[in-house]
């Protein structure tokens, strides 16, 4: 794509404010609940209390009689079920005839103000019959009846998906393998807790049309499924993500709130609000599934992976979400940045009656690569070899393909690797850390957006339309979500280093579904790469025609007239320049008004030709190495990491800083998973929240979160806009099994179970000690890799 | 009350929190609402010049008191403030969301400290508070040492106003 007409890089790669960060930090963006309209009600719902219950019967009398309450709706309102993904539409908006999980909405009610919405919802009299609550996969998987099929849509009890692949031969290359590491794992569901909590606001105009404001990242797909379970047509209906406080994938499908807040402001005919509860945030979720995974790895004796069976549960809660897609990213995506000679996994995903788990940032993989990671390093361990050697020697590089048959572009991992391993003096220090204190290494890839749309079509995957104006000004519209990633930004820049126009001459309006072209949202990496495409050719149209204008007026050739500095400039004669308002009049005087539109669609040769082949391909593919440094205090467990060192491939950074950011913000996240975030629901009370506040459940604070080296590696991509991929998802991965095995380097203990909390480590090191006094173990850190390797297969 | 330097009355119920009154009566919308029970600091505003929890307070607490919300920052500073300044540019805001709390904060300590060097442990102990979801923190931590040497600008020129 780049083009040798002109100087490049006036805006690419370099630092940016962001074009809409300083009215954010005034107090002045208003997002979904800073909106007011007149007359508008406050909607609250009735959650279920119990995990699993038959609705017998529901009073509203009580509710409706108070004064300032205005109309409430039940699951009979909403008798249309959704889904995000059209094959699992197994849910809907209110419970129907049960409810599965505790917090799942029964009734919405709109009153005045929150207050008499509340004393509604306690005056609503519900009548239960409780049946047999599931909170184990495999105890939910092993009943099939219709009694204790806990989703009231599925055909097949509890199993929500099951995905079984094999690419190679498995069973023969693990029995002729030098080395077989075998390991079971569990990674704990965990949650996105954005801090700004989900919140939609709906209207219907006095033109008929219902505008629905939404804290949501896909804008798209909520339209369509209002319009589904509403009966609307999708014309008559619009809607609005406003500014948006965080997201993470937890707002990446439709919640019952959207639907509730639309329905009441066409009963009402008054506008209506819902702001989620921080608790009703948790009750949410769509977090990380909990997955249970078993891993068999083979390697050659130089350390080259043969094998890799893989094994896994998926505890899916009670409604599918994304699940199809997580039940296949939790095989399909393992296969890069390590070539494996043979690969075959099986994983199945049950409901259950929690809150139902979706897609958190690394979507599905970020389990598997935590199993995948560890597994290297015991390899390592065993055959001697250092462990960044040992994933050098299996890097699959660039222009290749996977396994199980993706296609890889550009690839900067082994990059990636030298870089963490020169930051962090991996080669000096790691023989000389003491016992307590260790450094541990972890590689992982992500997809820049998924090779195909969720619903199947033939249309482009991302558009975007620009205007310029006789000011100078450039108006982007596009329907992208901006959910504080920087997305705008990122169109900005593209805009500004076509257009030669500064960030603030450039408007952005994005995720409003009557002004801007369908984008399908912020969701598996997508935008940078598909939206940054589809901008970037309507803004080169742009540019050709301004710089054609020029050109002629100036009678040089088009390649002579460079856009830059808000202006248009003779490249041979830089004395010899106009601004850009000139420049712009010129070419509409030439051209009409000037407006272009840019689209996007994915290559069709990124992936084999079997059943599921397609989920997980895209058209590129970015690389993490994270390495950690910990000390471990054996006397209380306690893990204190140090430092992160990381280093990611995004192709090209188009801003730099934003890309950092990305960076730390991801590696920060994985942090909090590795030692403190647990999702779960408390057995022992009937399935409730196990602590719904940001109290309980723990996320690292300042003082928690560790010294945090981002390194941008650039490796760019011939698919991406100027040879960017992704940023946002990729480098919380290995951040993960980057401090396990930093854990294990300081003290020798595999930790295979998260989060890695006091007790559980404690107990490790004891457990260790055990078997170094049974002699089963040399001490730890006592002796050479090498003879600590021989001490091992011995033992 | 005061609140940003203007007198103002607001009747609410009892019950009602500083921060349903700045939101929902006096529309000052910068002070945000992520948890409403004093766990993530969005909601921080200052309360006679100490960072408070709007969440936590009851509206009759702040009576007769100078509540300083985000809005009153920029105009403390004429415009923008240095520490707004320095977010925007180390992109210390993500979805800015948790930001007008972080900035309350921030405020306070660079007040408190004026004069004396920063260190990063002191600007984690004073912001430890404020919970951020987006940015893993080091942007914030970066910009906020970076406004120190512009707050120590800010209030050499408004003691040359006073005079």
């Amino acid at each position: 794509m780049p083009s040798e007409d002109r100087d490049r890089d006036w805006q690419l790669g370099q630092v940016h404010r962001k074009v809409d960060a300083m009215e954010r930090m005034r107090g002045v963006t208003r997002y979904t609940d800073d909106l007011k309209l007149p007359g508008m009600l406050h909607a609250k719902i009735l959650r279920s209390p119990h995990a699993h219950a038959r609705i017998k019967s529901i009073d509203l009398a009580p509710a409706l009689a108070i004064p300032g309450v205005f109309a409430a709706v039940t699951g009979q309102d909403f008798k249309i079920p959704y889904g995000i993904i059209p094959w699992t539409q197994d849910e809907n908006a209110l419970a129907v005839d049960k409810v599965c999980h505790v917090g799942d909405g029964v009734v919405a009610v709109a009153a005045i103000d929150e207050d008499t919405a509340n004393a509604a919802c306690k005056a609503i009299r519900v009548e239960y019959e409780v049946l047999r609550a599931f909170f184990d996969p495999e105890e939910a998987l092993a009943v099939r009846d219709r009694e204790n099929t806990i989703n009231p849509y599925s055909r097949k009890g509890n199993l929500s998906k099951h995905v079984d692949l094999e690419f190679g031969e498995v069973d023969k290359e693990l029995a002729a393998a030098e080395l077989v590491v075998e390991g079971e794992y569990f990674f704990e569901g965990t949650t996105h807790a954005a801090i700004e909590p989900h919140c939609a606001l709906a209207h219907v105009e006095t033109n008929g049309i219902l505008t629905v404001w939404s804290a949501t990242q896909v804008s798209h797909y909520l339209h369509r499924e209002l319009a589904k379970v509403l009966e609307i047509p999708p014309h008559r209906i619009r809607v609005i993500q406003p500014p948006l406080g965080g997201a993470f994938g937890g707002k990446s499908e439709p919640f019952d709130l959207e639907f509730c807040v639309a329905k009441l402001a066409i009963k009402t005919g008054r506008p209506v609000k819902l702001l989620y509860t921080r608790e009703e945030v948790f009750y949410a979720h769509r977090g990380r599934h909990p997955m249970k995974m078993k891993y068999r790895t083979g390697f050659d004796a130089d350390g080259k992976i043969k094998a890799v069976d893989a094994k896994t549960i998926i505890d899916g809660g009670a409604y599918s979400s994304f699940g199809l897609v997580t039940t296949y990213y939790s095989g399909q995506l393992l296969c890069a940045p390590y070539n494996f000679g043979s690969y075959r996994f099986d994983s199945t995903r049950a409901y259950t009656n929690k809150p139902a788990c979706g897609p958190k940032r690394g979507h599905g993989s970020v389990q598997p690569r935590f199993a995948m990671e560890i597994q290297l390093d015991k390899a390592a361990v065993l055959l001697g070899i250092d462990p960044i050697e040992l994933r050098r020697r299996n890097d699959i590089g660039a222009d290749t393909r996977t396994v199980n048959e993706f296609k890889v572009g550009s690839n900067g991992f082994r990059e990636c690797l030298e870089k963490v391993e020169t930051a962090s003096g991996w080669k000096q220090r790691r023989p000389t850390l003491p016992y307590g204190r260790g450094l541990g290494v972890a590689g992982s890839t992500y997809i820049s957006g998924t090779n195909y749309p969720i619903y199947p079509n033939d249309m482009p995957q991302a558009g975007v339309q620009i205007c310029l104006d006789r000011s100078g000004r450039a108006r982007v519209f596009s329907g992208a979500n901006d959910i504080g990633q920087g997305s705008n930004t990122m169109l900005a820049v593209i805009v500004s280093e076509e257009l030669g126009l500064p960030l603030d001459d450039i408007r952005v309006l994005s995720a409003d579904t009557d002004l801007c072209p369908v984008d399908l949202g912020a969701y598996s990496s997508r935008i940078t790469l598909m939206v940054g495409n589809a901008c970037l050719a309507a803004a080169q149209k742009l540019r050709s025609r301004v710089c054609e204008s020029v050109a002629k007026r100036w009678q040089v050739p088009k390649n002579r007239v460079v856009l830059a500095g808000r202006m248009a400039i003779d490249r041979e004669d830089p004395e010899r320049h106009v601004d850009s308002a000139q420049a712009f009049q010129w070419a509409e005087a030439d051209h009409g008004l000037l407006g272009e539109v840019g689209s996007y669609n994915t290559p069709k040769d990124r992936h084999g030709d079997y059943r599921g082949g397609t989920i997980g391909a895209s058209p590129a593919y970015s690389f993490t190495a994270h390495l950690a440094e910990v000390e471990v205090d054996p006397e209380t467990g306690i893990v204190d990491v140090k430092t992160i060192w990381v280093a990611h491939d995004c192709g090209k950074a188009l801003s730099r800083r934003i890309v950092e950011g990305q960076i730390e913000g991801s590696t920060y996240m994985g942090f909090g998973e590795a030692l403190m975030e647990e999702h779960k629901v408390d057995v022992g009370h009937r399935g409730a929240h196990a602590g719904p506040s940001l109290l309980d459940y723990r996320i690292p604070t300042f003082l928690d979160t560790p010294e945090i080296a981002a390194m941008i590696v650039e490796a760019p991509d011939a698919n991406g806009p100027y040879g960017a991929k992704e940023a946002g998802e990729g480098p919380l991965h290995s951040s993960i099994p980057a401090i396990a095995n930093a854990i294990y380097d300081a003290v020798g203990i595999r930790l295979d179970r998260l989060p890695f909390t006091p007790q559980r480590v404690l107990a490790a090191i004891r457990e260790r000690a055990r078997r170094e006094a049974a002699g089963e173990l040399p001490p730890h850190k006592s002796s050479s890799i090498a003879s600590e390797a021989d001490a091992r297969k011995i033992a | 009350m005061t609140v940003n330097g203007e007198s103002v009355q607001v009747a609410a119920p009892a019950h009602h929190t500083l921060l349903e009154v700045l939101r929902y009566k006096l529309d000052l919308i910068g002070t945000k609402q992520g948890c409403d029970k004093g766990d993530c600091g969005a909601c921080t505003v200052q309360i006679d010049g100490v960072p408070q929890l709007a969440c936590l307070t009851l509206a009759v607490h702040a009576q007769d008191r100078a509540v300083t919300t985000v809005e009153g920052l920029g105009q403390q500073a004429g415009g923008c403030h240095p520490l707004q300044d320095a977010f925007d540019r180390w992109n210390a805001a993500q979805c800015g969301f948790c930001t007008p709390g972080i900035l309350m904060s921030a405020e306070a300590l660079l007040r408190k400290n004026r004069g004396q060097t920063l260190t990063r442990a002191q600007v984690c102990e004073a912001l430890a508070g404020n919970l951020c979801r987006c940015t893993g923190y080091t942007k914030i931590i970066d910009a906020v040492l970076d406004a120190a040497a512009g707050f120590e600008a800010m209030k050499v020129e408004e003691a040359r106003h006073a005079e």
